[in-house]
């Protein structure tokens, strides 16, 4: 009879493993997960290749994290921007520090009709941010929350994931050492000009950077 | 196509009397001049007592010295008139109210929904009783032969083409409402009815009486097409609610405005109309408070529109106790939905951007949702504008170097110990229309920290660099 019982309660405990694992939130030391390679391509084959999903993840939040603004962000991004926006998908930029300037974005392959900006102030911004991340309008959301602590970007995160859209924030290098919830974190390090891999999830940071040429 | 019409005989005497404590106590409009003021109207009660329309003020006061006297005024009668005609448009999609004193409708294409004609004369007798309007109903297959026969006879009603030019055939030559003074005319001439009028010869009719009097009779008679102005419902929507007591806070505002935004979305409904500009007005004792909601595009969502119209509520301040609220809504386009893809993949609970674009506005600002768009101006700070709403057109940029993607407000001042030339210089001269003349050598610089910046120099000068934009 204890037999029986052992044997369901092992059973469940299987079940309970499983859905953690499928969840990511736990997994398997020194045994690498089948990973989907769904991630949405970024335009850039060197740095598709280190991502574990093959590009951003889905549904997800992405850290950037840079040492001064007009380190050639955007252009890691404009790949993925221009491509969506010609798809007719929408791309929303949160209380960007500075005007886009409309004839750089068109030269670089941005449908103008598809980008859409909004103008906040600091502490609004973050609530338009998870807004426009929710809302499952938006195809990409880019936003420069420097004031987000853990808790918020976390918010961030799950807006992400429940409005199924690629979310970009942009923020100060000095927060690199503080833990973050988003699925992925890069880093531009000056010195060697290449974009380190701080975190992504589903796999280990691989320790090589991305070097992105620049025109 | 069956028309029936409705006329009011005393529309202006109704309108007073239904609003009147004691209806049959004696009362008269009075109407004319100040020197020559004469009855318009008097009810049964002053009738009795010997009083006419179109009776001398003074004697209606020696036969009756006490009698409730009320100016009349033939704007209000105007009024009234669209007020039933806006009733009648709950029974046919036809109404029209183009002649004094009466209200024509379209009533064949409502049998099917309200029964056959007895049962829907019934129907509209007694809910003008219930309003208070004295009426004569009849019906005949063209508008103009109803409105004779109700003149003749309450009640009449004849649907059959022949029936009706047989009946109108002995009609009074007085009595079928000719146009000008020519039934008179025609009466002293010696020609009594209607069918003595139809044998004349037309010629010297058209040449004694004018074309119009050949055309009532023709449009009459069904010969000839009648078209009629058609009564359409107001395009605005008004509604107020009193609150019956002071209120302070937002939060017991929040009730009434959503039976109020509740109201607006089913009238749109019925117009198949959205909505894109309104006022909310909180009504304060002596004062007022605006709320103005505006949208970038139409819309109906009760939800949403009360999610926004709330948003903005709350921002404002209520400076004194609010007793009323009032809906205005004066713009109301034609509303269409938003297309969604069959195949849509995105979530199924996802908000439409249109809603999303209101919510954010009605936080951030008004203005605080826009797209860019190059325009052909060479300056940087002028090659770019914004732009609002769907419809807005994105021009084609000028092939030109390279641009950066942002661009500062306003150009600050550059200090780096170690900045090297990439490429430049590209010289720009241009503004000299407008007063904002500028001289600018704009080269792209590398700084220190690895940033590409967009910078000038004063023309010639390889110094006193001022910062415009990022190659981000």
């Amino acid at each position: 009879m204890s037999a029986v019982i052992s044997i369901d309660s092992r059973a469940i405990d299987n079940r309970a493993i499983d859905t953690l694992l499928a969840a990511r939130t736990i997994w398997h030391a020194g045994r690498n997960p089948a990973i989907v390679t769904d991630g949405e391509p970024t335009g850039h084959a060197a740095l598709d290749a280190l991502l574990p999903q093959g590009g951003w993840p889905r549904g997800a939040l992405t850290e950037l994290l840079l040492p001064a603004d007009g380190v050639g962000e955007l252009n890691l991004l404009l790949p993925t921007l221009a491509r969506l926006t010609q798809a007719g998908d929408r791309i929303v930029l949160i209380a960007p520090p500075y005007l886009a300037y409309a004839p750089a974005w068109q030269a670089a392959g941005v449908d103008l009709a598809s980008l859409e900006i909004v103008e906040a102030s600091q502490r609004d911004a973050l609530w338009a941010f998870e807004q426009c991340l929710r809302s499952g309008a938006c195809a990409a959301v880019v936003g420069w929350p420097q004031q987000a602590d853990a808790p918020a970007l976390r918010r961030l995160q799950v807006a992400a994931d429940s409005g199924s859209c690629l979310g970009f924030a942009l923020r100060d290098h000095k927060h690199a050492d503080n833990p973050s919830p988003a699925s992925l974190r890069l880093q531009y390090a000056a010195e060697s000009g290449r974009w380190q891999v701080r975190k992504c999830r589903g796999g280990p940071a691989p320790a090589l950077g991305f070097r992105q040429a620049r025109h | 196509m069956l028309w029936a019409c409705i006329v009011l005989p005393q529309l202006a005497l109704d309108a007073v009397l239904r609003r009147s404590a004691d209806p049959d106590a004696p009362l008269a409009l009075v109407g004319g001049s100040a020197q020559l003021r004469t009855l318009h109207a008097v009810n049964p009660a002053a009738a009795q007592a010997g009083l006419k329309p179109g009776m001398r003020l003074t004697a209606a006061l020696a036969l009756l010295p006490d009698f409730a006297k009320v100016n009349y005024e033939p704007a209000s009668e105007a009024r009234w008139q669209r007020f039933l005609a806006a009733w009648a448009y709950r029974h046919s999609s036809l109404v029209s109210a183009q002649w004094p004193g009466c209200i024509v409708l379209e009533v064949r294409a409502s049998f099917q929904l309200l029964g056959p004609w007895p049962q829907m004369e019934a129907r509209l007798r007694s809910e003008l009783t219930t309003l208070g309007f004295g009426h004569r109903i009849a019906m005949a297959p063209t508008p103009r032969a109803a409105r004779v026969l109700a003149g003749l006879q309450d009640g009449l009603s004849v649907s059959n083409p022949l029936a009706m030019q047989a009946l109108l055939d002995k009609v009074p030559i007085r009595r079928a409402n000719l146009p000008g003074n020519a039934g008179e005319r025609l009466q002293r001439m010696g020609i009594r009815d209607l069918a003595t009028l139809r044998a004349l010869p037309r010629d010297s009719l058209r040449r004694r009486f004018g074309a119009d009097l050949l055309q009532h009779i023709e449009q009459l008679y069904g010969e000839a097409d009648d078209p009629l102005t058609h009564y359409a419902p107001p395009d605005q929507f008004d509604a107020k609610l009193e609150l019956g007591h002071e209120v302070e806070n937002h939060m017991a505002l929040l009730f009434p405005l959503r039976r109020l935004i509740g109201d607006l979305c089913t009238y749109l409904s019925i117009r198949d109309g959205g909505v894109q500009r309104f006022v909310l007005r909180l009504e304060h004792e002596g004062a007022q408070t605006d709320v103005e909601v505006g949208l970038l595009a139409a819309e109906r969502e009760p939800a949403m529109l009360f999610e926004l119209t709330r948003n903005r509520l709350e921002r404002t301040t209520i400076p004194k106790p609010v007793v009323g609220m009032r809906l205005l809504a004066r713009e109301l386009p034609a509303f269409v939905p938003a297309a969604r893809d069959l195949f849509d993949l995105r979530a199924q609970q996802s908000l439409p951007w249109p809603h999303l674009r209101e919510r954010l506005r009605a936080r951030l600002g008004d203005d605080a949702v826009y797209r860019v768009t190059p325009s052909g101006d060479p300056r940087p700070e002028h090659a770019w504008q914004r732009v609002q709403g769907d419809g807005a057109h994105i021009a084609d940029a000028p092939t030109r170097p390279p641009r950066p993607l942002w661009l500062l407000q306003r150009a600050v001042p550059l200090r780096d110990r170690d900045l090297h030339i990439v490429s430049g210089p590209e010289r720009l001269e241009s503004g000299w229309w407008d007063g904002a003349d500028a001289r600018r050598d704009y080269y792209v610089l590398e700084t220190s920290r690895g940033q590409r910046a967009w910078a000038f120099a004063p023309p010639g000068e390889r110094d006193g660099w001022m910062l415009h934009g990022w190659f981000a």
